[in-house]
């Protein structure tokens, strides 16, 4: 028994970085393994105590309760304008913003790209899941043609509604950015990716080579009116073949970090 | 002492700038002052116009109707400020380009050949203050030494160039004023 | 010789905010503002502080709500149409409690209007210009020199009340030069506890302007309005010129009122007993001196570059106790002391003996 005790070790645990929190995320919603993977990159870097957070207007908008260090709260698409005035009065800080499809891909596009073409030393983290989750499901900037959502009961019709905008592929044409790349996290393997580009993104920063912007395809089981299995089906499916996943931009001197 | 004067002309032709000497000078001499530009896209090309106002009172409104001294640098000016001038007023003309006589009794008109007399000093530039100069010498209600200290403590330095021919033009202007008030008198 | 310089307004609010200590400025072109903006991008990296060209009005807002959250004295500036655009940040910043000032050089509008000076923002300056319930200390300077010990005030009332500050100008005093003593460069100071400066030895701070629970949204704006309440018994400014004898109250702000100045000396000067009643500070209006001189005054006259925003505030201190004559120009036109003039005699055409009296 002894021996036992003596032999166990801690394999699992919460980060230094998360608050002791039940969010208020869906059931088998992505935010919350992102959430995860953001903290865990902040305990790796020790650099939870000079780590300042901007949450969107969106479902992650509470995001301030779950994370362990200085958060902010943002106007809906203002999070990369905010971030940039908190970063440039303390340079030595690091900032990043969590930001969804309808936040930084509609009503925050104009700050989204002016702050990456200043090559603001920020890091975003950016969560697509094709559609509006907090106020119930319409039509996001990314949301797929075809896509049924409450706001395009007949499916999005790009002759009316426009096309899905891919954003790591515009963000990639910006000479600001530094580190561009699209993940998801719909299996192991792929987490697993999603965290060392993360992990990266932070060590953009710190370096201060400029923009870092992590895209994640994500779901939303809830409005897609899906189990949690099968939306990730159809992340898999439907969401990679227009969002492929990939690095878009890996400025110099980034490879080394 | 109360004194409103209006500086006008075409944009690039100095209004603002002689106005602004001036209100130095005023201030120098322990007088309430200010100056307002007309301002936007008049500014780029079109007419250009300030005002000046010097006092022993606190200013009220700087923008003021009917100035007491007026400096018009071109036609549409000469044709805007030449009916306001105040009566028992001063009105100085830039003879180089307005062609335009006043009629006026009630007001002193000095005619000067601003443009002309800039270009024998050698900087058709200063016509401006050629004409600042002519306002000074016949309603001195500032010094000319004060303008001139204001030229040289004002200039920034990679302009200082531009400092003596602006006081030579004060001078003449300042003379041609003086001869034409013994002139007058 | 006076210690005294030339200054053109908009370059006087740089400068005062700079002594002042404002560490971060972002801000966009927009006449007639634009010179408060080239002035900072020139001295700001000088003294190694933030200056930051927003792509707009509400980016620059929100870069200042940023620097805000950080705890730095920081500042933007425009003018009407972006104040428009402002209006979300800033009721953003007025629940989040971090202190912020913002000047509006105001133009004529409505729309995008035109350059002149205008007062036609009182309303959306003095009322809360965004949605849900907030004011914001406004004060209305009238020279330069008070452009200059009201930026630096507003940095401090800012700090004091933890709230966003309004210093309320318009394209006259922007573009006009006038000679002002500056005040000293001060220390800069360091970042309040609630600031956002990394959970360092100390518990994670948060600001936020979300509440989704009503009761206790309710609470943050009790809060809310106990500042205002203190604000207003605290921070009421005002000045008079020449009331002490007067039977007509000229009511101006800003601008207005010193171009009513003038026309009250030439009044005067006529045998006309007119003095000023000038509210420094336009929220919190100066209710009660006014309810006071309309006690003592037989008649008032409220000038105003706007079709008569003031005038309703002027309304309420006096509670119909007075005639009140309104002159108000608009769209950027700039009222003569002559059209003054005009409306004050009228006045006191309406009182023969009081003129025969003075002429005496």
């Amino acid at each position: 028994m002894v021996e036992a005790e003596k032999q166990e070790r801690i394999v699992f645990s919460r980060p230094k970085a998360l608050t002791d929190t039940t969010t208020h995320y869906c059931p088998g919603c992505i935010h919350g393994i992102v959430h995860r993977l953001i903290a865990e990159a902040i305990d790796e870097l020790g650099i939870q105590d000079r780590t300042i957070g901007i949450a969107p207007v969106g479902c992650s908008v509470l995001a301030y309760h779950y994370f362990d260090v200085d958060f902010a709260e943002a106007a809906h698409g203002r999070a990369p304008a905010m971030a940039t005035g908190l970063k440039r009065v303390q340079p030595d800080k690091i900032v990043f913003t969590y930001q969804g499809d309808g936040d930084l891909a509609a009503i925050g596009t104009n700050e989204i790209i002016h702050a990456v073409n200043r090559g603001e030393n920020i890091t975003t983290f950016f969560i697509n899941n094709a559609i509006y989750g907090m106020t119930g499901g319409q039509m996001a900037p990314t949301t797929l043609p075809g896509q049924v959502t409450t706001s395009t009961p007949f499916g999005r019709d790009v002759r009316a509604a426009g096309y899905p905008l891919r954003v790591c592929e515009l963000m990639a044409t910006l000479a600001g950015a530094a580190y561009v790349v699209r993940r998801t996290a719909i299996n192991p393997r792929e987490i697993r990716r999603l965290k060392k580009a993360i992990i990266t993104a932070f060590k953009v920063q710190m370096a201060g080579l400029g923009y870092s912007l992590v895209e994640v395809v994500s779901n939303c089981p809830t409005n897609w009116g899906m189990t949690p299995i099968e939306s990730l089906e159809w992340i898999e499916k439907n969401m990679l073949p227009y969002y492929p996943l990939g690095d878009f931009k890996v400025a110099e001197g980034v490879e080394n970090l | 002492m109360h004194e409103e004067v209006i500086i006008s002309g075409f944009g690039g032709q100095g209004a603002l700038f002689a106005g602004q000497l001036l209100t130095y000078a005023g201030l120098a001499e322990g007088r309430h002052v200010s100056w307002i530009p007309s301002y936007g896209p008049e500014m780029r090309g079109g007419t250009a116009h300030c005002t000046v106002i010097i006092s022993d009172e606190p200013i009220g409104s700087p923008i003021i109707y009917r100035p007491t001294s007026c400096i018009v640098l071109n036609p549409p000016s000469f044709e805007k400020y030449e009916p306001l001038v105040k009566p028992g007023g001063f009105l100085i003309v830039n003879s180089s380009l307005v062609r335009q006589k006043s009629a006026r009794t009630d007001i002193t008109v000095v005619e000067v050949p601003a443009n002309d007399l800039a270009y024998e000093i050698g900087n058709v530039r200063v016509a401006n203050l050629v004409l600042l100069g002519a306002l000074l010498g016949i309603n001195p209600f500032v010094k000319l030494e004060s303008v001139i200290q204001a030229l040289e403590e004002h200039v920034p330095e990679q302009r200082r160039h531009i400092i003596e021919p602006n006081k030579r033009a004060l001078l003449a202007g300042h003379r041609i004023a003086q001869e034409s008030r013994q002139a007058v008198h | 010789m006076s210690s005294k310089i030339l200054m053109k307004g908009n370059e006087a609010i740089a400068e005062s905010a700079i002594r002042a200590g404002c560490q971060a400025y972002f801000g966009y072109p927009i006449t007639p503002q634009t010179e408060v903006l080239e002035y900072m991008a020139r001295r700001m990296p000088q003294l190694g502080r933030v200056f930051l060209q927003a792509e707009s009005e509400l980016a620059a807002i929100n870069m200042l709500y940023g620097a805000a959250c950080a705890g730095v004295r920081a500042m933007t500036s425009t003018s009407s149409p972006g104040f428009s655009l402002m209006q979300e940040g800033i009721s953003y910043i007025a629940c989040s409690m971090v202190p912020a000032v913002v000047v509006n050089v105001m133009r004529g509008g409505p729309g995008l209007g035109n350059i002149q000076p205008s007062q036609a923002d009182y309303s959306q300056m003095t009322k809360g210009g965004g949605h849900g319930d907030y004011k914001v200390l406004t004060l209305a300077p009238s020279t330069i020199q008070e452009l200059v010990d009201h930026v630096g005030l507003a940095f401090d009332l800012a700090d004091e009340y933890r709230q966003v500050v309004f210093v309320i100008a318009d394209g006259m005093l922007g573009q006009m030069m006038e000679p002002v003593e500056l005040p000293e460069m001060r220390e800069l100071r360091p970042p309040p506890a609630w600031a956002l400066t990394g959970a360092k030895g100390r518990p994670k701070n948060i600001i936020t302007s979300l509440y989704l629970n009503a009761p206790e949204l309710e609470r943050v704006n009790q809060e809310l309005q106990a500042v205002y309440r203190r604000i207003e018994a605290n921070e009421v400014r005002y000045d008079t010129y020449l009331l002490e004898d007067a039977e007509i109250a000229v009511v101006a702000y800003g601008t207005a009122a010193r171009i009513a100045r003038t026309a009250i000396r030439r009044a005067r000067e006529a045998g006309i007993r007119v003095g000023l009643f000038r509210p420094i500070t336009v929220y919190p209006f100066p209710y009660e001196a006014l309810a006071e001189v309309a006690g003592r005054v037989q008649e008032m006259l409220v000038v105003e570059m706007s079709a008569g925003q003031m005038l309703e505030d002027v309304r309420m201190a006096t509670c119909c106790r007075v005639p009140i004559r309104f002159f108000g120009k608009m769209g950027g036109v700039v009222p003569l002391p002559e059209d003054i003039l005009v409306e004050i005699e009228a006045l006191a055409q309406g009182k023969p003996a009081l003129v025969a009296q003075e002429g005496a």
